[in-house]
């Protein structure tokens, strides 16, 4: 039977991939998830569809420019039209982009480079509460009773400002990353894993508490009002010209914020994947991987250890300090609730998730976890309630649904949920969802034929198969 | 003492364990192009004294000078770019990594480009990777492998692992290669390539090797000269034949190696 599936599987992958048909196949079926997305904007299986013909064309053997074409077709026109008629799509897809550059960014550090991060969210908190900071009235509020705004304070600085402060984050995430590196380096593994958590803790719980003696975060209420980069009155009716038609009806401004910090996640992504990608394929990224297989070894290869582990820690963190930027404006507030022990885990977990190492793995990770955090689990808790609402029951056993506990909460146990994939994922697809492949060279094509001075000599030396004893 | 022809000299080097004294007052020389063999029995010191060199544990006396430089107190990665290279008695390869990536992470130091260049693809950057692959391929057949640079290094047969790592070494371009027991797990044919290989190594590309090895025959065969090491010190210094007719060797060490190397 499993043989059966995976051979129709192939058959139908081989169909799939001749001629034109690949072609024909994504375009078709992105057409079919956008229309039914479209005419059903809260349907789950609609959506499924639509994120299944986005992801199709990256499996099949279709040129590269018109890959990227398709993808910038989905990205930059079909999924805002389709967020501004359902702005919870928007939502969605606005975290899967946070939680990706996040998880690329962790992915550097424990995926490259095997150095355990438990604390990670500290950084996104560093950026988040630079915006949060400067783009607020917190710094006329030094003096203030934390949780007490008197009515007139103006904004800091100009609204405008927050695109510089993207770059402020990145350079201020990284040079955390810097000084939390330092320490670092003198511990491994376990111990790296406590450190970094009890890091992560430390900046949650000066959030927390630097209200006093000066306030600078407003303690456990959080920064608000945050200031939104401006979308003046001419660019929302410019836009409209061009949506409204395409959507059906006038877009608010407050949907264009959506689709804004939308794009800007996604340019932010963008890059957080092209500097990934091509510093994993370069001497930075080999002496990485080198680090993580074995440290000694990498040492003797000339590779200086530490520089490299806090140049890790610096890229991933500025990934998290520029989506801290993004999510302080797009939230409008910020509170220490946001950067806890939990989400670090979160993080990781996608990473787990998707595959670490993996730069398309941990995409994926992001997004599997973020649509079923936010879609799958949600939309199962509303059918439950309804259920209870209704007379239904269970026929044999004779349990009315309204009788259901409300503790049983589908998305009250997203952690129990989480739990149980990430374990059956250990058991069953330990490297995860797409797992990291290295990189194929094109080499020379050798024919394994003998020849040369020494060629090797068949498997004779792997007789003995195991390692030598260390034996000094 | 120090002479010009010595590419090293070490110098009453001390490296402790706790209380225990790995190696003792150690001295040891090297001369250019040369093949020399350090042998003694196990826990003689000898892996020690590689990691002293190579900057892995870095000695607590003495004095080692390398090309006209002091290296007892730099760290690994100063002193192979001074331009010396080791491999590890138990392979150390980066298991997860493509034999030609291994390699290629020899080079590290070698390599010019920056993250930033990097992250841009500059014209330099595309140059530099292009060449440093090339030469990982080169160097790859130069130590006898063919058609598995895309191959998981974990992934090769043990004799085959011995040339990835001593291939990542060259690709370091060493003058001085320190060799910890290449050859050991090697059948006869295979020890008999592995010593072709290093007289090309030295022979072709001037490259001075120092060795520290079991199989007699391989250490007989090919040293121009050997030291002995036991616990810690070295007892004796010479030619093969030298150290071959040697009481206090053959004592030390040569009866029980003798031995073995006559059965196999």
């Amino acid at each position: 039977m499993k043989i059966q599936i995976r051979d129709a599987l192939r058959k139908a992958a081989v169909f799939a991939n001749r001629g034109k048909i690949p072609y024909i196949l994504s375009l078709a079926l992105l057409a079919l998830g956008f229309i039914l997305v479209y005419l059903s904007p809260r349907s789950i299986p609609a959506f499924l569809v639509f994120a299944a013909a986005a992801a199709l064309p990256y499996f099949l053997e279709i040129r590269k420019p018109v890959k990227l074409a398709l993808a910038v077709l989905v990205a930059v026109v079909l999924v805002p039209i389709l967020g501004a008629r359902n702005i919870f799509y928007l939502e969605v897809i606005f975290q899967i982009a946070v939680f990706s550059a996040l998880a690329l960014g962790l992915n550097i550090v424990v995926g490259f480079s095997g150095l355990l991060n438990f604390g990670y969210m500290a950084f996104y908190a560093v950026g988040a509460y630079l915006w949060a900071f400067f783009g607020s009235s917190q710094p006329f509020l030094l003096k203030a009773i934390p949780g007490t705004v008197p009515p007139g304070t103006p904004f800091f600085m100009a609204a405008d400002w927050f695109y510089l402060f993207i770059f402020l984050g990145i350079i201020l995430a990284a040079v955390v990353g810097l000084v939390l590196g330092l320490p670092v380096l003198r511990v491994r593994g376990d111990y790296l894993a406590i450190i970094t958590l009890g890091f992560g803790e430390i900046v949650r719980q000066l959030a927390n508490n630097l209200d006093k003696p000066i306030n600078l975060t407003n303690g456990p209420q959080g920064i608000s009002p945050i200031q939104r980069p401006t979308l003046g009155p001419e660019t929302v009716k410019f836009f409209n010209n061009i949506f409204e038609p395409l959507v059906g009806r006038p877009v608010t401004v407050n949907q264009f914020y959506n689709i804004l910090f939308y794009l800007i996640a996604l340019v932010v992504v963008v890059a957080a994947v092209v500097i990934t990608y091509r510093l994993d394929d370069s001497k930075v990224g080999r002496a990485w991987t080198a680090i993580r297989e074995d440290e000694l070894a990498a040492s003797a290869m000339g590779i200086p250890a530490n520089k490299l582990k806090l140049g890790a820690f610096a890229v991933g963190a500025s990934f998290a300090g520029a989506m801290g930027v993004l999510f302080a404006a797009s939230r409008t507030f910020v509170s220490p609730e946001s950067f806890s022990f939990l989400q670090s885990v979160s993080v990781l977990t996608m990473v787990i998730l998707g595959g670490i190492g993996s730069i398309q793995g941990v995409i994926i990770g992001a997004s599997v976890v973020i649509i079923l955090n936010l879609q799958v689990l949600q939309s199962f808790s509303l059918f439950l309630s309804r259920l209870r609402q209704s007379d239904a029951y269970i026929p044999i056993i004779n349990f009315y649904w309204r009788d259901l506990s409300n503790q049983l909460d589908p998305s009250k146990y997203q952690r129990l949920v989480f739990g149980i994939i990430l374990i059956l994922m250990m058991i069953y697809r330990p490297a995860g969802i797409l797992p990291a492949a290295r990189r194929k060279r094109e080499l020379k094509a050798h024919v394994s034929e003998d020849g040369g001075t020494l060629a090797m000599n068949g498997n004779g030396g792997a007789a003995s198969g195991t390692k030598e004893d260390d034996h000094a | 003492m120090p002479d010009s022809a010595n590419i090293l000299v070490a110098e009453n080097v001390v490296k402790r364990f706790g209380g225990l004294v790995a190696v003792n007052k150690m001295n040891f020389n090297i001369e250019k192009g040369r093949l020399y063999s350090i042998i003694g029995p196990n826990g003689a010191g000898k892996t020690t004294f590689f990691n002293a060199i190579s900057g892995l544990y870095p000695p607590e006396e003495g004095a080692i000078t390398f090309d006209g430089h002091r290296i007892e107190r730099l760290v690994p990665e100063k002193i192979t770019a001074l331009h010396i290279a080791r491999t590890f008695q138990n392979i150390r390869l980066f298991g997860g990594m493509t034999v030609v990536e291994n390699i290629m992470v020899g080079a590290f130091t070698r390599l010019k480009q920056n993250p930033v260049q990097a992250v841009l693809r500059t014209k330099a950057f595309k140059e530099e990777e292009k060449r440093v692959e090339a030469r990982a391929e080169e160097l790859m057949e130069y130590v006898g492998l063919r058609g598995v640079g895309n191959e998981l290094a974990a992934s090769l047969p043990y004799g085959a692992q011995r040339r990835v790592e001593i291939a990542r070494a060259l690709a370091s371009e060493p003058k001085l290669l320190l060799l910890d027991e290449p050859a050991a797990g090697m059948n006869p044919a295979e020890s008999e390539d592995a010593m072709k290989l290093f007289r090309r190594l030295r022979d072709d590309l001037g490259i001075t090797i120092l060795l520290i090895e079991h199989d007699m025959k391989v250490v007989m065969n090919i040293s121009e000269r050997i030291s002995v090491m036991d616990y810690g010190e070295k007892i004796a210094e010479g030619t093969p034949k030298e150290i071959a007719s040697n009481p206090r060797v053959i004592e030390a060490y040569l009866g029980r190696g003798a031995a073995s190397a006559m059965n196999d």
